[in-house]
């Protein structure tokens, strides 16, 4: 058994803030099913800009409960501006320390508070403009980007593949992308010279014709992408290509999964770029 | 208050094996190595514990080696059967196995090059026979498949494995800890060619196992030193926990009619009590083909490791396969390799249940926990209406 503070325990049976705002000025949601925790955080902020309630549903284990209702403590009465600085590290603190392997449920907290003041100032009014992430996608068990294992780094002072696991959950799944964090690793430690502007690759769709494209994307999606999505117990159709928009419709499990939206970007999406083009945008239809 | 279900992980030692044993911690010290008759008289005790264990087996009692667990005993196994066929390279094992297997294979695979096959299953955990069957090469080694599964507690088809493996002239292993004292075992009429066992699964102390290793087949010792268990495994003998296991087969004998009926019929009275009072609940498992005392549930929309610590505060002790228990983060991979999706296998709770439990037990069981379920979804952002139609039906197959 975990050994958990009996903050963290107080937070998990008798969590502050519950539930949902109906005209909420902020929402922040992160996290899925298939993942394993997820946050939805809303928020009540005035004209003053203070944070006059907090409220959250969580999907996730203790820790993942008493981030949750800590991190509403933590912001209720601050104003955005105050909020906008909680860090994952406040809440673990507010706790009285989170065991490390569940550091990520902390993290997942700061996350929502952050896409809630992003939704609130109007950065991010639809579901699938927040999860857009301009980085690469290093983990895609997780569906975690190099921007957000560089920030944890950085805030968390990570110094092992295992920590940036612990608190980002990146590399926690197949482990295929553990060279990809240790580069991070060395990136932030200042080991790799990132003044150096690596030359543009060429993506593998350069110079073929529409129809050598079109069979290329194909070929990814039934070798690659079909083989992961049925593995859940879903499923992928191909229904047509325009350019560099690509439309499909997942079935069976994946069907208007509430984590569909992140599968389209964080697994199709990410894939079909980094088989055929980068410039490859996958929307339902 | 506690009520303990969670056997499969450890059960209690029975008040009668611990009776068996106290003398031989205070007065009955005895090396059972030693030349006088202080120690010879442990060293009596422990030919009949030897017979003993045999006697559940139906063996013969020179066939039984003591070791320090179920751990030992599986990995003994498959390195003897290695080092013993030099030029086979290649394993057999199944998806579903304990760590006690799986790690080592994987070990193995990695560190010394060896091949392995990992058989799958279907969705209820059911082997690919088919898979298996066809996975077996000149130069497989062994194929070493459990009787049963500690997650889910389907039972596989032991005595069909056994026989194709001994048809195409290929060592067969099985890890039997979870069956042995649950399930009828007669090696007399199975061809298996080693088995293993635990102590601590069927009512003795933690740190006792036993391997079966049948005669005239090729066997390589893990621990190399004295000649204690006829030089198959040195190392002073657990004397208590030997006698302890020898008792606790004895009672597992005399108890395993109950086993299959009483324990059974608590089992199912918790599970139907269940699936009936909370909904969208799935068991994970063959329905019809497992251990009488392992129900292993998925509670939709609520995390496993809430659910355990919910439960806790009440006194009622089981395991999770969700991520969130193991450390890991990644949920079970037994439930995994069964194609459970994931928003199943994190809420996964396993029950296991022994002759101890009663049904004032279960009845409180199914009284409290879906007040604690509820509680967990009231909390949670995904509900049913949330869900997809496609995974509405999955809840509710």
């Amino acid at each position: 058994m975990w050994e958990y503070t009996d903050k963290v325990k107080d937070h998990f049976l008798n969590p502050r803030n519950v539930g949902t705002i109906e005209d909420a000025d902020g929402i922040g949601e992160v996290g899925s099913l298939a993942c394993g925790d997820a946050l939805t955080l809303y928020l009540k902020v005035d004209e003053n800009e203070v944070i006059t309630d907090a409220k959250f549903q969580t999907f996730g284990c203790a820790s993942a409960i008493a981030s949750s209702s800590a991190l509403t403590e933590l912001i209720i009465g601050r104003t955005v501006a105050e909020a906008e600085n909680v860090s994952n590290k406040d809440i673990a603190e507010y706790l009285g320390g989170l065991p490390r392997q569940k550091m990520h449920c902390s993290v997942m907290g700061h996350e929502a508070l952050e896409q809630a003041i992003r939704n609130y100032r109007g950065e991010a009014p639809s579901k699938a403009e927040e999860s857009h992430h301009e980085g690469q996608l290093i983990c895609e068990c997780f569906g975690v980007y190099d921007e957000e294992i560089l920030a944890a780094i950085k805030e968390n002072n990570l110094r092992t593949v295992e920590d940036v696991t612990n608190f980002t959950k990146a590399g926690g799944g197949c482990g295929k992308c553990v060279e990809d964090i240790e580069r991070l690793l060395a990136e932030a430690r200042g080991e790799v010279a990132t003044c150096e502007t690596p030359s543009a690759p060429e993506f593998p769709a350069q110079g073929l014709t529409n129809l050598q494209r079109m069979h290329l994307i194909e070929k990814v999606i039934d070798e690659e992408i079909r083989p992961m999505l049925q593995a859940d117990g879903g499923n992928i159709q191909l229904s047509d290509i325009n350019g560099t928009d690509v439309f499909v419709k997942l079935l069976g499990m994946c069907s208007n999964c509430p984590s569909s939206q992140l599968t389209l970007q964080n697994v199709i999406e990410a894939k079909l770029r980094e088989k055929v083009d980068p410039a490859i945008t996958v929307r339902e239809g | 208050m506690t009520i303990y279900m969670d056997n499969n992980a450890t059960t209690r030692v029975d008040p009668a094996v611990f009776e068996e044993i106290r003398p031989y911690f205070t007065e009955l010290y005895g090396n059972p190595s030693s030349m006088h008759k202080f120690g010879g008289q442990v060293g009596v005790k422990i030919r009949e514990a030897r017979e003993r264990v045999a006697a559940l087996l139906n063996c013969s009692p020179e066939e039984i080696i003591f070791t320090a667990c179920g751990t030992e005993s599986d990995n003994t196994a498959i390195r003897s059967a290695l080092a013993a066929q030099p030029d086979k390279r290649h394993i057999i094992t199944t998806r579903v196995e304990h760590p006690a297997i799986l790690s080592l294979c994987k070990y193995l695979e990695k560190k010394d090059g060896y091949a392995v096959t990992y058989v799958g299953t279907d969705e209820n955990g059911r082997l690919n026979m088919d898979e298996l069957r066809q996975a077996i090469r000149d130069d497989t080694a062994i194929i070493s498949v459990m009787w049963a599964n500690n997650e889910t507690g389907n039972l596989h088809p032991i005595e069909d494995i056994a026989r194709l493996a001994h048809e195409r002239g290929v060592l067969f292993h099985t890890d039997a800890v979870q069956a042995v004292g649950k399930v009828a075992i007669d090696l007399k009429k199975t061809p298996i060619d080693m088995l293993s066992l635990s102590g601590h699964k069927l009512h003795a102390p933690k740190g006792v196992g036993a391997l079966f290793v049948r005669k005239r087949i090729p066997f390589r010792p893990y621990l190399i030193g004295g000649h204690q268990e006829g030089s198959r495994r040195a190392g002073t003998e657990n004397t208590t926990g030997i006698i302890a296991l020898g008792k606790a087969c004895d009672l597992a004998r005399e108890h395993m009619a109950e086993e299959d009926t009483q324990v059974r019929a608590l089992r199912d009275k918790l599970e139907n009590g269940l699936l009936k009072a909370v909904p969208d609940v799935k068991l994970n498992g063959d329905r019809d083909n497992r251990l009488p005392n392992t129900s292993n549930l998925s509670f939709g929309y609520v995390e496993g490791e809430a659910i355990l610590l919910m439960m806790d505060q009440l006194g009622i002790c089981a395991s999770s396969g969700s991520a969130c228990t193991s450390g890991s983060l990644e949920p079970s991979h037994v439930l995994r390799a069964m194609g459970v999706p994931f928003n199943f296998a994190h809420g996964s709770i396993r029950f296991s249940l022994s002759r101890f439990n009663t049904e004032e037990e279960v009845d409180f069981v199914v009284e409290n926990l879906p007040g604690i379920i509820a509680n967990l979804r009231k909390l949670s952002p995904f509900s049913a209406e949330k869900q997809a139609p496609a995974c509405t039906k999955a809840f509710s197959e």
